[in-house]
């Protein structure tokens, strides 16, 4: 029988791989990619929770994230245009003006 | 009506400040640019009288604390001290960039409605009381603070402090996300109060660990923090000034409020499981933090340095959880308020010295200040002192607090190491001490010349220097403002 | 809780356009992967008894979202990238890290939400798409207008979601409101080609 903890491996197989390609990735445009997986994660597990409890905050709190998701992809896509039209370049560690 | 409304009166101060931001971003539209001074001062008054309404609302709230939009909020001493501190560092920024922004080719109405809005989103931080609230409001103020960093975007720098900032933020809120995520499952809630409530009786399961830890790791970060502080010092050196004056401050008091909002008052319960962690990375952050500041000669990511080895101290504070008396807390606000004073005049003498040209960024721009301008280097070395913690400045009687607090819960080794590493910390501090006093240098630099500066740079040093030599006071204000929390 | 043919074959999209994401070298075709990773997403959404989230993830996500990464890919030149590596010089060792802290982690997730108990309780999808509200009726008797509470149950996930989002998180939800002005302006300042004023 497929229960909550299905949906949590799954949800945390997600995480995992939106967490390796934000370490692995160069490109900046793939590594917002990546974080919006981690935020699907978040999500899928939230929504398993809340079926599982029976209760609406964890539905309400997914709302709230895909929210945050839109607001952030927008600006890191504002954030890569710019840096684009400065540099040619959308990788992170052309960003090497500052030593890191 | 769900809410009554009373609560409206709440929040009254975050409305205000919010309105105020969107009519600065109207007003910006028929403002030209020599005129731009006005929306600064209109910006200013904001936050005034912001603080005025701070005060109003809460005479008219009653007995605090009281809680508001279904637990959704709670207006308490606790968040009230925050907020006091944080209108005040908007009220700083704003005073450093006047001419900074005016000389620059870039306009000031979304600068300075950006520093409005995020400083509402730091106000609801320090209320938040609920896990939705407190991550809205997070993002409301890391958002505008990504633009900031990279608000003068022509310069490679900037943007790439913005990118910087923007990557590693948005993937810690994923990670605090999700953390959240695994402890909601466990505990079937969101609000603080019912998280503790879920932990005092029942035996949660294992991955509310994980939960907990990824929870951590977010605040870690947005404390700058080991091992999340790397992009403190490129944020700090590739911002424009004022705002990584901005950001070493007003962020992390925020970052802390909801830190020991959450961990107090929500995993209270569960403070074996992470006390362990926190000590971990403090320890880890002040080696970091003040080894890694005495290889810096760019002065910006000195200071980015030393504002993570000083988030490290500030850590030892959330140690001391299941002290009765609260000091664990009480040390921490002690420290911030500090924290803020000596660290916004540090970054003011940058700020100050890089008006005159693109200079002030490296240590030899501090040779012979002293005979250059007596006051500003007297104020320098009065901020240098307090962020080595040398009576009678502010920052020893944080330190000081703060290392009794980590001794009384039991953490000697950490206590040891902090006053270690405070030594270590004179020698990068004395270099730029050394170069005001005992190098010669060139030119002149009257304090005429930046009359906005300066005075904030006055209020930074007095509020340094108030706090260390009649500390009584601001003890007994900050131990009325504790949060309801126990072990 | 869920016809196991759906659950494996909606999470095999997932983790297929999931893998996709990362592994492709092409923005664009990551962009597409990830399209299918949160159609998945979305399916899964609906075994949950979540058609409100289901919706709004295939219209914000697929539609908004996904739109504004297309955009921005034909916006920044993606050839000028081909060719060049596209991960990390130290990438094999840091997947190798990473997938022995993941497998740990996972494991202690998946391990104690078996055990925990909560997999146990039977689920109650009822509550959630029904909401119990209270309001004022306001009624005309003898000509005299006469104002009574009534409380009364609500059917529907959407209706229960909306009403939680505007009854229960209406702080949160204003918040957020002013999250989305700043997202703009900041969208605009730094997208912007020229912000100077000229005069």
């Amino acid at each position: 029988m497929i229960g909550v903890t299905h949906y949590v491996a799954l949800s945390f197989l997600l995480f995992a791989i939106g967490v390796t390609g934000v370490l692995i990735r160069r490109n900046l445009l793939t590594v917002l990619m990546s974080i919006e997986l981690i935020l699907n994660a978040a999500n899928l597990n939230l929504i398993a929770f809340s079926r599982q409890l029976g209760d609406l905050n964890g539905q309400l709190f997914a709302v709230f994230v895909i929210t945050l998701a839109a607001g952030e992809a927008a600006i890191g896509l504002a954030i890569i245009i710019s840096m684009y039209r400065l540099k040619g370049s959308v990788n992170l560690d052309d960003a090497s003006e500052l030593k890191g | 009506m769900p809410f009554p409304a009373g609560d409206t009166l709440l929040i009254l101060p975050e409305l205000f400040l919010t309105a105020a931001a969107s009519f600065v971003l109207l007003w910006a539209t028929f403002v030209s640019r020599p005129r731009e001074r006005g929306l600064a001062f209109f910006s200013i008054g904001a936050l005034a009288a912001t603080g005025l309404l701070l005060f109003v609302s809460a005479r008219m709230a009653g007995t605090l604390p009281r809680s508001a939009f279904g637990g959704m909020f709670a207006m308490d001493r606790f968040g009230l001290y925050f907020k006091g501190i944080l209108l005040l560092v908007g009220i700083v920024t704003i005073l450093f960039s006047l001419r900074f922004i005016s000389v620059s080719p870039y306009p000031g109405g979304e600068y300075y409605g950006l520093i409005l809005f995020s400083t509402v989103g730091m106000l609801f931080m320090a209320s938040g009381t609920h896990l939705a609230s407190i991550v809205v409001a997070l993002e409301l103020m890391a958002l505008s603070q990504y633009v900031l960093a990279g608000y003068f975007k022509r310069e490679t720098k900037s943007l790439e402090a913005s990118a910087k900032y923007f990557v590693l933020g948005a993937f810690s809120s994923g990670v605090l996300i999700y953390g959240i995520s695994l402890v909601y499952g466990a505990a079937g809630t969101l609000s603080l109060a019912g998280i503790a409530t879920a932990f005092t009786t029942a035996k949660p399961p294992a991955f509310l660990v994980i939960g907990i830890i990824f929870v951590g790791c977010g605040m870690f970060f947005k404390i700058a923090s080991a091992p999340f502080h790397v992009w403190a010092p490129d944020v700090y050196e590739g911002a424009p000034t004022p705002i990584s004056a901005f950001f070493a401050v007003g962020p992390k008091l925020a970052a802390y409020a909801i830190f020991a909002r959450i961990f107090f008052v929500g995993f209270g319960p569960r403070a074996g499981d992470w006390s362990a962690i926190i000590a971990a990375s403090a320890a880890l952050t002040m080696v970091v933090g003040n080894v890694g500041a005495l290889m810096q000669t760019n002065v910006k990511r000195l200071l980015g340095y030393s504002s993570i080895g000083h988030a490290g101290y500030a850590l030892l504070g959330l140690l001391a959880y299941g002290d009765a008396s609260g000091i664990g807390l009480w040390s921490i606000l002690v420290y911030l308020l500090a924290y803020a004073f000596m660290n916004l005049g540090a970054f003011g003498l940058v700020i100050l010295l890089e008006s005159k040209g693109y200079a002030g960024e490296s240590v030899d721009d501090f040779n012979g200040l002293a005979a250059k301008n007596p006051w500003l280097a007297a104020a320098m070395l009065v901020f240098l002192l307090s962020l080595a913690g040398i009576p009678p400045t502010a920052g020893f009687v944080g330190k000081y607090f703060l290392f009794s607090a980590a001794m009384k819960a039991g953490w000697f080794w950490l206590s040891l190491l902090a006053v270690l590493m405070s030594a270590v910390s004179l020698f990068y501090y004395f270099r730029i001490a050394r170069a005001m006093y005992l190098v010669e240098g060139e030119g002149t630099l009257h304090w005429r010349e930046e009359p906005a500066v300066s005075a904030a740079i006055a209020l930074c040093a007095a509020g340094t220097l108030a706090m260390g030599i009649l500390p009584g006071p601001f003890v007994q204000f900050a131990r009325t403002c504790l949060l309801p929390f126990g072990p | 809780m869920t016809a196991p043919f759906f659950f494996w074959f909606f999470a095999a999209i997932v983790v297929f356009g999931a893998v996709g994401v990362v592994a492709m070298r092409q923005p664009v075709h990551s962009a597409l992967f990830l399209l299918l990773s949160f159609f998945g997403v979305a399916a899964l959404f609906i075994t949950l008894n979540a058609e409100f989230l289901a919706a709004v993830q295939v219209l914000v996500y697929a539609g908004g979202i996904m739109v504004l990464f297309l955009f921005t890919i034909m916006l920044v030149n993606i050839r000028r990238t081909a060719g060049q590596p596209y991960v990390h010089r130290q990438a094999g060792a840091a997947l190798l890290v990473a997938f022995f802290l993941l497998a740990v982690v996972g494991g202690t997730i998946v391990a104690s939400s078996r055990t925990s108990g909560l997999a146990d309780a039977p689920a109650d999808p009822a509550k959630l798409s029904t909401t119990t509200i209270s309001r004022m009726m306001t009624e005309t008797v003898d000509g005299k207008t006469v104002k009574t509470p009534v409380t009364e149950q609500v059917a529907g996930n959407s209706q229960a979601v909306a009403w939680g989002l505007y009854r229960d998180y209406l702080l949160p939800f204003e918040v957020a409101s002013v999250f989305l002005l700043v997202a703009m302006i900041g969208a605009v300042v730094l997208g912007k080609r020229t912000m100077e004023h000229v005069d």
